[in-house]
């Protein structure tokens, strides 16, 4: 059918495909974002498996996605709060009040670094590790193998890795915490001689159990949940090929970055709006 | 003759270009069927039909008296218990060792002890030569090893219909061979019905009953195997004996030859 008028006649045919491509990147953008909340909430709903067969499946995803992670959670912990303590020491000294590094080193790393910084480390580890697999095992029609054999992939493979994700992930940051706060401690107490009673005291009364503790473990279970479903979405989006899935591990990693930043400052805006 | 599966009139497209245009086929139970063409002539997705994985958009794909088009999630997965598929690369899953591929369906699909899927798949495995791989991970296995590995997962819980896609793609002459033989054994010892898609003309027409040729989304010409050896349809005639030229044109269409090394002023 051809129009009778049409914006053609007004705007230049280039300015109208450079328009046409805009909307259809707009359109596209949503689309995918449907398609990705679809995928998220089918997999929620086939969780039981997860649970079910906790130790068969859920148990080794735990390994791959926290386990494994350790080493890297561990040693930037250890070295973010070793750098945390020097910052601060090197600032508050000046103010006469060297003791507060320890207040300064638990509740950066309780309220903010912990869950970022290892979500972040999370991502780019465990994350891109899953996408490539789940992309792997699409282009090489693992997936559509188990589908003919009757098992449901969503359930068997998806959703243990969720879950496995989602669990690790708050552990991961608290341990990450604990990790900054030692070596906090062992740059301001054992190098510098900030006295040892003043930094735990301090530490102790600064930081709240309700107010700090809880939602910087909220937090990295929203990080957790955003993270391990972008890389699995990713995964299973990915197209069968060698660049498909390379691509959609550098997606992972990119989106799953921007989002724990996003949620990061939403979050603290109704967290920490009347401190 | 009973049929296990029957196609009628089905016409199927992923967008807008037709893939099948009313295609018909009867694969009666116990038999080997073959379903051949060239590349991308829409062999792969009469399988996909038949596994309920596409749904047909006119025609009916019955399987065992069902309607495969017509079944929920349920009813799909429960037809799918019975229908086994060996896909092209195999297409196990790299992160079990081959015993545990092979008992995977059992132990997703059946509450049997372990000792007893032991048992189980250790038979699998013997029928297909690779007891003895047991605990080899897909990655160590070659290219035919990793086939008859699969082989051995398709057949783990003695389907009623096996798909084979491209069985023979890639393999060398021997792995072929025991290929070949594994699935008419098969086909004789478990009595199962199988669905052979490939372009292997002389391997395949050695060991089917029923041949079903197809071209550009239509079947044009079926038969046994003699009638399909013996053909003297030009099209048939050239994919058996492998001819360059023929109704089937090796050129890709495209401008004139001259026109496109830009020849045609000097000729003209």
């Amino acid at each position: 059918m051809v129009p009778i008028w049409s914006w053609g006649r007004l705007v230049p045919e280039r300015v109208m495909k450079g328009l046409r491509g805009v909307g259809h990147q707009v359109v596209n953008g949503v689309w995918r974002l449907g398609y990705a909340t679809r995928f998220f909430l089918v997999t929620l709903m086939r969780s039981a498996t997860s649970f079910r067969r906790f130790r068969g499946l859920t148990f080794r995803e735990i390994y791959f996605a926290g386990v494994l992670s350790l080493i890297i959670i561990i040693v930037s912990g250890l070295f973010v709060g070793m750098v945390l303590a020097l910052q601060g020491y090197e600032t508050l000294q000046r103010y006469g009040s060297s003791e507060a590094v320890g207040t300064l080193v638990a509740l950066s790393l309780v309220r903010e670094l912990g869950p970022v910084i290892s979500a972040l480390l999370f991502a780019s580890r465990a994350g891109s590790a899953m996408t490539a697999e789940i992309g792997l095992m699409k282009a090489t029609e693992q997936i559509s193998a188990m589908e003919m054999m009757a098992v449901d992939p969503i359930a068997r493979v998806i959703g243990p890795r969720f879950w496995g994700g989602v669990l690790s992930m708050p552990l991961l940051a608290a341990i990450f915490s604990a990790m900054g706060v030692f070596g906090g401690y062992l740059i301001a107490v054992v190098l510098i001689g900030v006295d040892e009673g003043a930094f735990w005291s301090q530490m102790q009364n600064a930081v709240d159990f309700r107010q700090d503790i809880v939602n910087g473990f909220i937090k990295s279970v929203v990080f957790g949940v955003a993270v391990t479903a972008i890389a699995l979405f990713e995964g299973y989006d990915a197209p069968p090929t060698a660049e498909g899935v390379s691509g959609a591990t550098t997606r992972t990693v990119v989106t799953s970055s921007l989002a724990i930043l996003g949620l990061d400052f939403i979050l603290t805006a109704f967290m920490f709006k009347g401190v | 003759m009973e049929n296990l599966v029957e196609i009628k009139d089905v016409n199927f497209s992923y967008d807008v270009r037709p893939v099948l245009k009313g295609i018909n086929m009867k694969v009666p139970r116990g038999k080997i069927v073959a379903i051949m063409g060239l590349s991308g002539c829409g062999k792969t997705t009469i399988l996909r039909l038949v596994a309920g994985v596409l749904k047909p958009k006119t025609g009916t794909v019955k399987v065992d008296g069902r309607v495969m088009n017509e079944l929920d999630r349920d009813g799909l997965y429960e037809m799918r218990r019975k229908m086994g598929m060996l896909y092209q690369f195999g297409a196990l899953f790299t992160d079990l060792s081959a015993f545990d591929n092979v008992a995977f369906q059992m132990r997703e699909h059946t509450s049997l002890p372990e000792s007893m899927i032991e048992d189980l798949v250790l038979m699998k495995l013997n029928a297909v030569g690779l007891r003895g791989a047991r605990d080899m991970m897909p990655s160590e296995l070659s290219g035919g090893m990793a086939r008859r590995v699969a082989l051995a997962r398709t057949i783990a819980l003695d389907p009623t219909l096996i798909m084979y896609d491209e069985p023979f793609t890639g393999l060398d002459p021997i792995s072929m061979g025991v290929i070949s033989n594994l699935i008419r054994q098969l086909n004789n010892a478990l009595g199962a019905t199988c669905i052979i898609v490939t372009h292997d003309v002389q391997e395949s027409l050695k060991m089917v009953d029923y041949v079903y040729f197809m071209s550009d989304g239509v079947v044009v010409a079926e038969g046994a195997p003699e009638d399909i050896r013996n053909s003297k349809a030009p099209f048939v005639h050239q994919f058996v004996w492998g001819e360059m030229d023929g109704p089937m044109p090796f050129h890709y269409p495209g401008a004139p030859y001259g026109a496109d090394l830009e020849l045609g002023a000097a000729r003209a």
